[in-house]
Order: structure tokens, then sequence, then C-alpha cells
């Protein structure tokens, strides 16, 4: 397999998906692109993993996961996505398909009946969580509001995935998450220390109101 | 669904139930979709396939082309072997049908290719 590094790999098409299909899922924005942005940034230490199962949480259209899976086309592995959301695993099967792409989605709450077959597996991990805050009574739908609903700082749903980070990764897997300011990443990353992680901020950017960064996290090595 | 996605999922997350797997599958539509043969994906794969669950979900989608009872070791050069272990994992495609739970008999509908394994509130 070739490095890639100097290329620059195409965003996914997304032209089939209409103003209408966005009244239901998430539309991609700033936060999904500055996860484009991170991955193609970090894609030869992606590469270098050859990783053989890759899983997004969350993954609304698509579009994180058909990138990746582009960024690693030469390399064959296991794209898998979740969303709680069931339109939006159907538009993100579209996505892969219209990017000649093969995704496995599943329609589930966040890993469920996925982290018992996946322990310690995944090799790249993506989340792009509802992170907004927001008052807690919006967390928990399954339609459009799961989007972006994270309740009190923003960490309803990060938090509660966070437990579960540990349990999935492979012993030298990736998992990369949006965050906000707001979602406090310097208490995150004293979390996922004591995990046995190590955080590293890959790409901040500022969108309007929102102070956007792309956190990485991997096993501390011995 | 393809077959190696299944191999993945558990019903463990209804209450009550304690291993809930492998899902038994109650194919609606199944398609034979072309993927191209690469053995390398293949052999990475194996060690993480749960062989049983397997050769039961191609029974039950119909695939009669014997996959062997065990696959050991010095069976991975055996690309005949290897392409029938690739029909299995990646060309078979539940595109409607149910998944059910071993334990407690509930139902999980696969749709347009999808499964949907979300459970009502009263059940976890
Ligand atoms: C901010 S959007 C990101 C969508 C897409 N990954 C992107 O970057 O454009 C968050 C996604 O997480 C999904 N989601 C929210 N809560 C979830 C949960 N508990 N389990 C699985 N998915 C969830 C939402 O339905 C939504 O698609």
């Amino acid at each position: 397999m070739s490095l890639t590094s100097l290329s620059h790999f195409p965003t996914p098409k997304i032209s089939h998906l209409s103003t209408d299909d966005f009244k239901f899922i998430y539309e991609p924005a700033e936060d999904s692109f500055l996860l484009l942005d991170a991955l193609e940034k970090d894609c030869v230490r992606i590469e270098k993993l050859r990783p053989c199962i890759c899983l997004e949480v969350g993954c609304g259209s698509g579009i994180c996961i058909t990138f990746l899976a582009t960024i690693l086309k030469s390399w064959p592995s296991l794209y898998l996505c979740t969303d709680i959301n069931h339109k939006a695993t159907e538009i993100a099967q579209q996505t892969g398909r219209e990017n000649g792409i093969n995704i496995q989605p599943v329609t589930t709450d966040l890993v469920e009946s996925l982290d018992v077959r996946l322990k310690g597996q995944v090799d790249i991990l993506l989340f792009n969580p509802p992170y907004v805050v927001t008052p807690e009574s919006e967390v928990g739908s399954k339609g459009i509001e799961a989007a972006w609903a994270g309740g009190e700082r923003g960490r309803q749903v990060i938090d509660r995935f966070l437990t579960k980070v540990s349990d999935l990764l492979s012993e030298e897997g990736l998992f990369y998450m949006v965050v906000i300011k707001e979602n406090i990443p310097e208490e995150i990353e004293q979390m996922m220390k004591k995990e046995g992680f190590d955080m590293e901020t890959v790409l901040t950017r500022r969108s309007g109101p929102e102070l956007l960064s792309i956190l990485r996290f991997q096993r501390t090595q011995a | 669904m393809k077959l190696l996605t299944h191999n993945f999922l558990t019903s463990n997350i209804i209450k009550g139930v304690k291993n809930g797997y492998p899902l038994s599958i109650l194919p609606g539509k199944v398609e034979m979709k072309e993927v191209d043969f690469n053995p390398e994906f293949i052999t990475r794969m194996l060690p993480k396939i749960e062989w049983s669950a397997l050769q039961k979900a191609a029974k039950e989608c119909g695939f009669e082309e014997g996959l062997p009872d065990t696959v050991g070791e010095e069976q991975l050069g055996d690309t005949d072997l290897l392409k029938r272990v690739h029909k299995a994992l990646l060309e078979i495609e539940v595109v409607e049908g149910k998944l059910v739970c071993p334990e407690s008999g509930r139902e999980f509908p696969i749709n347009n290719g999808i499964p949907n394994m979300l459970l009502n509130e009263d059940e976890v």
C-alpha cells in the first residue's frame, strides 16, 4: 500500500440528498467538515495502522465514514456505522453507494448490540456527537433533535459514550471526536486519562459562536 | 446487511437476555451482490469471525455451498475456500427480513438492508 500523504482526498458527494432529507437528518456542517479535515491531516497515521474494522457512531448522512473509506481506499476494511435515527442509517448507506463505498449501517443506540463482539476490535472510531448545550429534557429523541441536543454542558451523550471507548478500541486504535469549548475538553482529557488514554487536539476552528475542536485519543504507549 | 455484519450483532441488550447470540435470520429478500475478492481482507478478518454463527447464518439464507466445520491456519492458503468465505461474508445481502433473539424470540426488523436494533424503554 502506498502512502498518500501528498494527495488530497475528494469530499464525498452528497448531491443525492435534498433539503427534504435534512428535515429528518443532520446536514453536514462545519463540525462535519472539520472532522474530515482532521482525518485528512492524519491520513498517514491512519494508513499506517492498516485498520481492519472502522466504526462511526452517529453517522448522520454518512459523510465522515465514507470519507474515511476514501482515505483508505487501497486498504480493505469493514466500515460499520450506527445512528439512533433510522432515516440517517438509510441515508448513510446511500451516501456510501453514491461514492462507491460499502458501508454497513446498524440502527441502534450508540454501539448497543455491537459492543460485545467488537470488544477490542475497533481500529478507527469516529464520533461527531450531539454536543450543543440544551435543556436535559431535549436529549433522547430518535429524530432530528438527536443530532444536536447534548443536555447540560452538551455532555450527556458524550459522557455516556466515553465509558465504552476503552472496551471497543484495539491496542493501537484511534478515536476521533468533535467537541466545542462548552463541552470542557480539559475535563474530558482527565476522564480519558483515567481510562488509559492520551488526548491530542488535531484541529481547532471557530464557526460562528462555536469553537470546534477535533480530539484524538490513543492508549498511552508504554 | 452482510453476514459479516450479522456476525457482530447480539441481542443481549434486552433485559434478561444473557448472550443473545447468534441471532437467527428470517430472510424475506436475499440478494447476491458481487464484491471484489481480496484474500488479504478475508485472512485478516477470519480470526474475528464466529465461525459457527456464520455457518448457521449462511444456511438460513439458503447458501448451501458448504462452508467447512472449521477453518485452521493451514487452510488460509486455499484460495478456493477463501472465495467461498468471501462469498458468505460479503456477497450475501439480506435486504428484507428479521433477526430473532435466540433466547427471548424478540424480532428485529431488517429494512432496506439495515437492521434496526432499537428497543422500547420497557425492554432495557
Ligand atoms: C452532530 S450529528 C453528526 C452527523 C454526522 N456524523 C456528521 O458529522 O455530519 C450527530 C449524530 O448522532 C446521532 N445520535 C445522537 N444520539 C445518538 C445515540 N444515542 N446513538 C446513536 N446515534 C446518535 C444523531 O442522530 C446524529 O445523526
